[in-house]
């Protein structure tokens, strides 16, 4: 499969339908780059008109920001709307919801203003529209999954469905924790908190949240955010169960069942 | 005696609306204390929150038991209050019950649905000071209740309780004095309660005397409870069945995930990639980055602050709190409301504001507490009136890292990465599409 850039494209005097926005999770994170080739597989399956910036492409200022440093996040933003308006880029599709949130929200008024989707919603509009097709007797049915929601795709953002509609389409039995939705607990992760230890307290908020995902009984922690996925992993792992449990994006229990 | 009585009331009365002005006044100087914030877009749907929250109260129905009782309590205390017109009529013009003549028919279903309140009222107010008091409630025992806070709570349920009570001590004298043809009360033939008559046995016993005594003595405490409430208001976390409804409607429409934007750093940082573009005379004037202290923060951050009746649902829903960190979404809301009402008294002493060397940040909110905050906009959620702690937690981080430079040492990797590699990590730019080659 390859993976076109948007310079490739313009060089061959085409553009991308849509720019697929990878973001630095995603690019770099090795867990998160399994995340983003099963999402790139579908969407090279699905024959959608896509290019990535590839090295182009910079941190959306998103963990800066909420770190209190707004002239850094300002100029990531300066930075990425120059080379997105340079290449006339109209939709945008990430895999992030905390870059999908900053695209969306916090780039119109500086001046980049784009339709912006999450995958979650693409990979629901492709399932409804009949284009992605699953093989013969898929291994999800009538496993135990629960789905986690991201602060920033919820309760931010108010997407609370599309990835809930996808694992109900893999047929899956999904389960869900008592706080989900608008009262789900973050994975700990948001508001640059990623990038630093946390602060003094009972318990890890990642930890919290894996024991109450592992008490549903699930064998598939689902998550829509790298973030989340590492922290979740990270609390399975604590708790010895990264064995019996998997914790998995959306996108790759799509991807696993592909019809090749 | 015929005068004494109205004039006493019209004295007390005056006195009582005008206290509440005059801190009413003081509170809204205070709130304007805050940065300057147009917000009047989409005013329709502005309303319509205003309406579903304020007094729909539709976030209390997360949890319908509690609502209820809630909207018992609003209700019954709202409604009860109509009857406030004639008892103030009463008490200027020395009359009793001028509105039966009027509405003859009509004026004991008035009545009696006012006592049935009543009774509602003072049911859960008792459900809510055990609830407070008794139960641990997380929220309820959290120690950022500690002292006048927790006072505070229960001083106003047992008021609610004495005033309901009073008025319904006030309703059975009355309707039994009318039974015994005593006085003025005979010109009055309202006939008995449905609730208060439940309270004629207990006072069957008691002379004529007694009971004009009592009936007599409930009305002016349940009058001057009322006004001394009123007066109480603005110096509590009660504050609230007023300005609910301003701060609903000044809510942010927008998606909670958005943070503000500072058009002075865009300018600033566009002008240094395009100093084409700078004014020759660029001189811009010396300002604050984020909040170092509540005149920082915007008006509706302030209103934030005195719209808290500190229910804690916030602290409740936020991950930090949940897992032990020091940060109380509902601590920032108390501490910026603290922190302005100590502002809003160097005002009223001294007529202008002087350097105290106190500030919101570090004298009341913590670097620690600040830098617990996940973003993840539980608190914002969970407020049943449209509260934001979040916005006022950002801009103080804005403060404490863009004109204190203090940052945890992690933060400031995060910084430098993202600056020279663009991206948080120290990965090569280079290999940013490394990914690819695998697929």
């Amino acid at each position: 499969m390859h993976v076109p850039t948007v310079a490739e494209l313009v060089a061959q005097g085409k553009s991308p339908e849509i720019l697929f926005w990878v973001g630095c999770a995603g690019s770099f994170d090795q867990r998160a780059q399994r995340v983003t080739k099963a999402f790139a597989q579908i969407l090279d399956q699905v024959q959608i008109n896509y290019a990535i910036l590839g090295k182009e492409e910079c941190c959306t200022g998103d963990p800066a920001r909420r770190a209190g440093n707004e002239f850094l996040f300002q100029m990531m933003a300066y930075q990425n709307i120059q080379v997105l308006n340079g290449y006339g880029i109209k939709k945008i599709v990430t895999t992030c919801p905390h870059c999908f949130n900053t695209l969306k929200n916090e780039y119109p008024e500086l001046g980049g203003d784009y339709e912006v989707i999450h995958h979650t919603t693409l990979l629901q509009q492709l399932i409804n529209e009949g284009r992605i097709k699953l093989k013969e007797g898929g291994s999800f049915t009538g496993k135990k999954i629960v789905y986690h929601d991201s602060c920033y795709l919820g309760r931010a953002n108010g997407i609370y469905e599309a990835p809930r509609e996808i694992l109900e389409w893999l047929d899956a039995d999904l389960v869900e924790m008592k706080r989900c939705r608008s009262k789900g607990l973050c994975c700990g992760a948001g508001g640059a908190q990623m990038f630093k230890e946390e602060e003094k307290g009972d318990v890890r908020i990642n930890t919290e949240r894996s024991q109450e995902a592992l008490a549903t009984g699930a064998s598939i922690i689902a998550a829509a955010c790298p973030f989340c996925n590492t922290m979740l992993s990270d609390g399975v792992k604590q708790a010895e169960k990264e064995e019996q449990v998997k914790v998995l994006d959306v996108a790759e229990l799509i991807a696993e069942q592909l019809n090749k | 005696m015929s005068f004494i009585e109205p004039l006493a009331f019209l004295v007390i009365t005056a006195v009582a609306v005008g206290l509440f002005s005059k801190k009413a006044a003081a509170i809204r100087r205070n709130i304007l204390l805050g940065r300057k914030e147009t917000i009047n877009d989409q005013p329709a749907k502005r309303f319509k929150n205003m309406l579903l929250l304020a007094l729909g109260q539709q976030k209390m129905f997360h949890n319908p038991l509690v609502a209820v009782l809630h909207l018992w309590v609003y209700a019954g205390f709202v409604i009860i209050n109509i009857e406030i017109i004639e008892i103030i009529i009463d008490g200027l013009t020395g009359s009793h019950r001028i509105f039966f003549p009027l509405i003859p028919s009509l004026y004991p279903y008035l009545i009696n649905s006012f006592e049935i309140l009543a009774l509602l009222v003072v049911i859960a107010c008792i459900i809510f000071l055990v609830r407070r008091n008794w139960l641990s409630i997380k929220r309820f025992t959290s120690g950022d209740l500690k002292g006048w806070p927790r006072t505070d709570a229960n001083l106003i349920l047992i008021t609610e309780i004495v005033l309901m009570s009073l008025f319904l001590l006030m309703n059975a004298s009355d309707t039994l004095l009318q039974q015994r043809a005593v006085g003025h009360y005979a010109d009055h033939l309202t006939g008995n309660f449905i609730i208060s008559s439940l309270l004629h046995d207990s006072l069957q016993a008691l002379s004529n005397q007694s009971l004009i005594a009592i009936e007599r003595v409930s009305w002016w405490l349940h009058i001057v409870g009322i006004f001394s409430f009123l007066n109480y208001l603005p110096y509590s976390k009660h504050l609230h069945i007023v300005l609910a409804f301003p701060n609903s409607y000044y809510a942010r429409l927008q998606p909670s995930g958005k943070m503000e934007n500072m058009p002075s750093i865009q300018q600033e940082v566009l002008y240094a990639m395009q100093p084409e573009l700078a004014p020759t005379d660029a001189a811009a004037a010396p300002q604050r980055f984020g909040a170092r202290d509540v005149m920082d923060l915007s008006w509706k951050n302030l209103m934030d602050a005195y719209s808290c009746t500190e229910c804690g649902r916030c602290s409740a829903a936020c991950p930090a709190q949940q897992t032990g960190k020091l940060l109380s979404p509902r601590k920032i809301m108390m501490d910026t409301r603290d922190r302005l009402e100590e502002v809003g008294r160097q005002l009223d002493q001294k007529g202008s504001f002087q350097e105290d060397e106190r500030s919101l940040l570090h004298t009341y909110i913590s670097t620690e507490e600040l830098m617990a905050c996940t973003t993840c906009n539980a608190c914002v959620e969970a407020c049943p009136v449209s509260i934001n702690p979040l916005d006022i937690i950002l801009q103080l981080r804005r403060n404490l890292v863009m004109e204190e430079s203090r940052t945890p040492a992690e933060w400031a990797a995060l910084f430098s990465n993202v600056e020279n590699n663009f991206a948080p990590w120290k990965f090569s730019p280079d290999d940013r599409d490394n990914w690819t080659r695998s697929t």
